[in-house]
């Protein structure tokens, strides 16, 4: 067991040997550019579309509707821009769930500066998007695209995509979905037309997005075209970044089945475990209907920071959704649209590999580490 | 303009962070009667989202978040035990 138990996979998963592997290979063979015509440039194109059919068929998709990005990030903002450039006859109104993950967000937010309007839907108290609310909004005139998540990033409920992609398609507008936390852990939902993924969440390299555009999804990229990705991503692609991406994810489906099962099993651990230990302790989310990996919890009458501070030193690496714990003054836009409470927040996320020692370490540190912190905020 | 119960017990939680409005709200609610209301003054963007749910957690009931014209808001719960 290693000295800090690493608790963030849904920030950023370990690489994984199979990617290493692959990576270090390709670095020595992939390196010329895969859209020229000599030997080293055949062999870069050669493990470029290679790895394109391995991620296609990993994903459900055709080879032909992937595209390669420079980040998850990236992928959702070409992936929401491009597809309400390409759409912009059909009309300007942009329909998402109220805790997608920021890049949603802040492509929305474009759109509503360049005169395109947003209509966010709320979600429960379980973190999953009002599947009524979200079917009106696509019946209406004028939806140029719809945006949902597989599962939160920060809270693990796995939000209802296969019937939001039904109410998409009776009505005829495009669904994006966001499988960044469970792209290479579970399959993917069916009935998407825009699918994006980021290869760090599944122990690829970071570097790495997937934008796949399903064939008959009008399309058009936001950003000056260039000839690569099929014209959806400008840019010389990472070819070994690449390779060890579609490594990464063969492998990590490949175990999936029993090692998801597995760290789902921790994370039922955890979130029956918390309340009877820790006096005053919301678990959050979905406790059945989630991603196999993630789990919240926030603390009563705790500052975020200082409990981040003392599990560190403890030796956890976690994160936590708390204003005082983030870049910006406010707390996680994900716990606030929950209305669930959004001080004392930690969220535990396993990575492969996890050990069960580590989780009892954890859940053995806690209650004291809680008690601390309180008893120095003078809360009895 | 809707009816407003005017509080029994004022908490100047202003410029104070969460966890400290929630702090404040804990150790003061049993100064009120029954079925009387608290304010809390707070400008903690925080505050607004955990205050509700502190009184869905303590069974207690938020009446109602109303803004300040310098800024926050006060936010009225009723004691309910």
């Amino acid at each position: 067991m290693s000295l800090v138990a690493y608790f963030d996979a849904a920030s950023s998963e370990p690489l994984h040997p199979r990617a290493r592997e692959a990576l270090l290979a390709a670095v020595d063979v992939g390196w010329a550019d895969p859209a020229r015509l000599y030997g080293q440039a055949r062999r870069a194109h050669l493990l470029l579309e290679q790895a394109r059919t391995e991620v296609a068929e990993a994903l459900g998709a055709r080879p032909d509707e992937v595209s390669f990005t420079s980040s998850g990030t990236q992928a959702v903002h070409l992936g929401v821009l491009g597809t309400l450039h390409g759409r912009r006859r059909a009309g300007r109104h942009l329909v998402t769930g109220a805790v997608e993950h920021s890049s949603v967000l802040h492509a929305g937010q474009v759109h509503e500066r360049e005169g395109g309007t947003v209509e966010t839907v709320g979600v429960d108290l379980l973190g999953r998007v009002d599947l009524g609310r979200f079917a009106a909004a696509v019946a209406r005139p004028g939806v140029a695209l719809a945006c949902l998540q597989s599962a939160n990033h920060e809270v693990g409920t796995a939000q209802p995509v296969a019937a939001a992609a039904a109410a998409c398609a009776e009505h005829g507008v495009p669904l994006l979905v966001d499988a960044a936390q469970t792209a290479g852990r579970m399959p993917v939902p069916p009935g998407w037309s825009v699918l994006t993924a980021s290869a760090h969440k599944w122990g690829g390299p970071a570097g790495v997005g997937v934008l796949v555009v399903r064939k008959g999804t009008r399309f058009r990229s936001y950003l000056p075209e260039d000839e690569r990705e099929r014209r959806r991503v400008p840019g010389f692609e990472n070819v070994p970044a690449i390779v060890a991406a579609a490594a990464a994810l063969r492998a990590s489906l490949a175990e999936a089945a029993a090692e998801q099962a597995r760290l789902s099993a921790l994370v039922d651990r955890i979130r029956e475990t918390v309340p009877k230990i820790v006096p005053d302790v919301e678990v959050i989310g979905d406790p059945v209907d989630r991603a196999p990996h993630i789990v919240t919890f926030s603390c009563l009458y705790v500052d975020g920071e200082a409990l981040l501070t003392e599990l560190d030193k403890a030796g956890f690496a976690v994160s936590s959704g708390s204003s005082c714990t983030a870049s910006t003054l406010r707390p996680s836009h994900v716990l606030e649209a929950m209305g669930v409470l959004t001080h004392g927040n930690v969220r535990v996320s396993l990575p492969r590999g996890a050990a069960a020692e580590e989780v009892d370490r954890f859940l053995a540190v806690l209650p004291d580490l809680v008690r601390r912190i309180r008893q120095d905020a003078g809360v009895a | 303009m809707t009816e407003v119960t005017q509080p029994a017990l004022t908490i100047d939680a202003l410029g104070k962070k969460c966890p400290i409005p929630i702090i404040m709200l804990a150790e003061q609610i049993n100064y009120v009667p029954l079925n009387a209301v608290v304010a809390v003054l707070a400008d903690d963007p925080a505050a607004y989202t955990d205050v509700p749910a502190w009184c869905r957690l303590k069974s207690h009931r938020h009446v109602g978040s109303y803004e300040l014209p310098e800024g926050g808001w006060a936010i009225h719960v009723r004691r309910n035990y």
